[in-house]
């Protein structure tokens, strides 16, 4: 459990004053079938900052990741318990459809997977066109404006109807990035986004990460201490589907409160 | 320690792979005779005629087999209706909805149905389309007399015939029952007995529109008696194909990588969307393959056509009339004692197979791309 008051306040009056949390996740339990993949969780995840989860394999993370968006519900033997509030407003209200929430919630994917069928642009404009957008200057300035944010603009502005899989492994990660940030999301989820990268494509997505968060909250699921350490403002250790502890990323790689993050962020186990 | 000896071993070896060598060349070898055959018996007899002429009375040389070239592509036409949208969606939900459950029952459905003997799906669209459809007598109505209970029917040929209709006459007309009902110029079957005086006692009489809006609207009243028709040929080929393509496009569905489908659902697209533009999109070629296969292997059966399609010398002009088709053709020709027919049949066989093959080719064709995942 987080140990500072100040990481978990009370639900805010106003959730949608500037300080408040992008995202307030209160007891939240996941469960495939009768196991529990996420224990009681309780964390407030803070806008424009990039948050980690870090953890070892099958600590839950990737299931807590995609309860935000609700992503888990594509499982059918999956089920929640708990609440989870995006800028105060309840994401499993019986009034809210998961599309919905999913359009402010947007995810990257351990594994790119730029659509094959589609150009480059096409991939990026893809969220907005299916949603209904069709005027072509909205398209085109949307499609600009996510490439430059995932640095990818310079790469591909003159190849925008090359088929999206010519791209190299971590421009159509990019590439992804760009498709998730098109339909402008409110927070940003990151499976693991480069681990299936060379150093020098984890090097540009991290800068990229870190050069997001000032338009957007990103939270990021990362086997990699490293890049949890460089890239987020705060980090979250989970261990056996409970959060063992969440805080300043400097604090929990420096001086962490529990034992087993320490043994943990020290390569000691996991 | 000296080498042992392993000349036993080698030879063992040897024998099983040159074994196992023979037997895999014993696989070409029936398609090699085919074409041998075809080609020679049935070559010199493919010219233009044969594409454009309708077949010679015997004794007669030429002609050619025009009526069943286009019967077959008017039957692959109607089976492609109905099989490529039910088996596509039927794929699509096997694949993309639906619990396992009833999956796994759909799916052990479909397989049982693949095995059925092509000539069981033709004895069951025999009775279901062409017996129904058989009535005795099929007339235009020309006069009523509710009073005497007659009424005048007229053949297309302009002979006419007079039917007794009582009280126990089953009358389906528009479920009304009442005799006045029937109006001049109706399209009707009646289904009669002789009565003592000579004179027809109809058991029932029906408007040939009877059997539902689809069939009433596609089967013109006709001139023959009969039931067979090329819709009756056309239901059976794309009874057949249903499972075929509902199967092979499940198959193809699988192989779309689930990152795809996630990929779409986190970007806020709809479920439905996702399906037809993102997962549809990437197995298309998959989808487009399966359905050219059902059609080539529909395009050859001969036994279900038998009894529903039945064959046709001349033109059909109506899906209502029998139609000719290559491999009833080609069976007609075959069992014919004339030698003029038989060379019309090994030409027939010929551009049979020449029209599969041309299939197949064409699905190797479109899977050639190398932007699809190996599909």
């Amino acid at each position: 459990m987080p140990d500072s008051p100040n990481q978990m306040p009370k639900a805010a009056p106003d959730a949608r004053s500037a300080n408040s949390p992008a995202l307030t996740v209160r007891h939240l339990s996941v469960f495939f079938g009768k196991s529990a993949a996420v224990k009681n969780v309780s964390l407030d995840i803070t806008r424009h900052a990039v948050t980690a989860i870090i953890g070892p394999s099958g600590c839950g993370k990737s299931t807590f990741l995609r309860a935000l968006n609700r992503m888990h519900e594509l499982n059918p033997e999956a089920r929640m318990e708990g609440e989870i509030h995006l800028f105060g407003d309840d994401i499993y209200s019986r009034t809210v459809e998961s599309v919905t929430v999913r359009r402010r919630v947007g995810m990257v994917f351990q594994k790119s997977n730029p659509f094959p069928t589609m150009s480059i642009v096409e991939n990026v404009t893809v969220g907005l066109r299916l949603n209904g957008v069709r005027e072509r200057k909205i398209l085109a300035e949307r499609t600009e404006q996510s490439l430059r944010m995932a640095a990818l603009w310079d790469e591909v502005k003159d190849r925008l109807n090359a088929p999206a899989i010519s791209l190299s492994g971590g421009q159509q990660q990019r590439l992804c990035i760009a498709r998730a940030l098109a339909v402008q999301p409110e927070v940003l989820l990151m499976d693991e986004p480069a681990s299936a990268l060379d150093p020098l494509a984890t090097a540009k997505i991290e800068d990229l990460i870190v050069s997001l968060k000032k338009d957007y909250t990103i939270v990021i699921v990362t086997h990699n201490m490293q890049q949890a350490a460089r890239a987020s403002d705060f980090t979250a250790f989970f261990y056996l589907g409970e959060l063992v502890e969440f805080g300043p990323t400097a604090k929990i790689f420096t001086s962490p409160a529990q034992k087993r993050t320490e043994d943990y962020v020290t390569g000691r186990f996991g | 320690m000296t080498a042992p000896n392993h000349n036993w071993r080698k030879f063992k070896n040897a024998f099983m792979q040159t074994l196992a060598f023979v037997c895999a060349i014993l696989v070409a070898v029936p398609l090699v005779l085919v074409f041998y055959h075809l080609i020679k018996e049935g070559f010199t007899s493919i010219n233009w005629a044969f594409f454009t002429q309708l077949q010679k009375p015997v004794g007669e040389s030429g002609g050619g087999m025009a009526n069943a070239i286009v019967g077959t592509f008017v039957l692959l036409a109607q089976a492609a209706l109905i099989g490529v949208p039910v088996g596509v969606l039927g794929g699509v939900f096997l694949s993309e909805y639906g619990g396992t459950k009833l999956n796994w029952w759909i799916r052990f459905a479909a397989d049982i149905l693949n095995g059925v003997p092509s000539i069981t799906w033709g004895i069951v669209v025999w009775a279901l389309l062409v017996v129904p459809l058989t009535a005795p007598f099929r007339g235009t109505v020309k006069s009523v007399d509710a009073a005497e209970h007659l009424v005048t029917v007229q053949t297309p040929a302009g002979d006419t015939q007079e039917f007794k209709a009582d009280a126990n006459t089953r009358l389906k007309l528009n479920g009304k029952g009442q005799l006045d009902s029937l109006n001049q110029g109706t399209d009707v079957m009646i289904w009669y007995r002789q009565g003592n005086d000579n004179t027809l006692l109809a058991d029932s009489i029906s408007p040939s529109g009877l059997w539902g809006i689809f069939i009433a609207t596609i089967i013109k009243w006709h001139n023959s008696v009969s039931g067979f028709s090329a819709l009756a040929g056309g239901v059976v080929l794309g009874l057949m194909m249903i499972p075929l393509v509902m199967r092979t496009t499940e198959e193809v569905l699988q192989l779309v990588p689930g990152g795809y489908r996630e990929a779409a659902l986190a970007l806020g697209i709809a479920k439905w969307k996702t399906i037809v533009q993102i997962v549809i999109r990437t197995a298309l070629k998959g989808i487009v393959t399966g359905v050219m296969l059902a059609l080539a292997r529909v395009a050859g059966e001969t036994a279900p056509l038998l009894f529903t399609a039945l064959g046709n010398q001349n033109w059909t002009h109506s899906l209502a009339e029998p139609i000719a088709a290559m491999p009833l053709q080609i069976f007609a020709y075959a069992i014919s004692p004339y030698d003029d027919w038989h060379r019309q049949a090994w030409a027939g066989a010929l551009v049979l197979l020449l029209l599969v093959l041309s299939i197949n080719i064409m699905v190797r064709f479109l899977t050639r791309d190398r932007f699809q995942p190996k599909i």
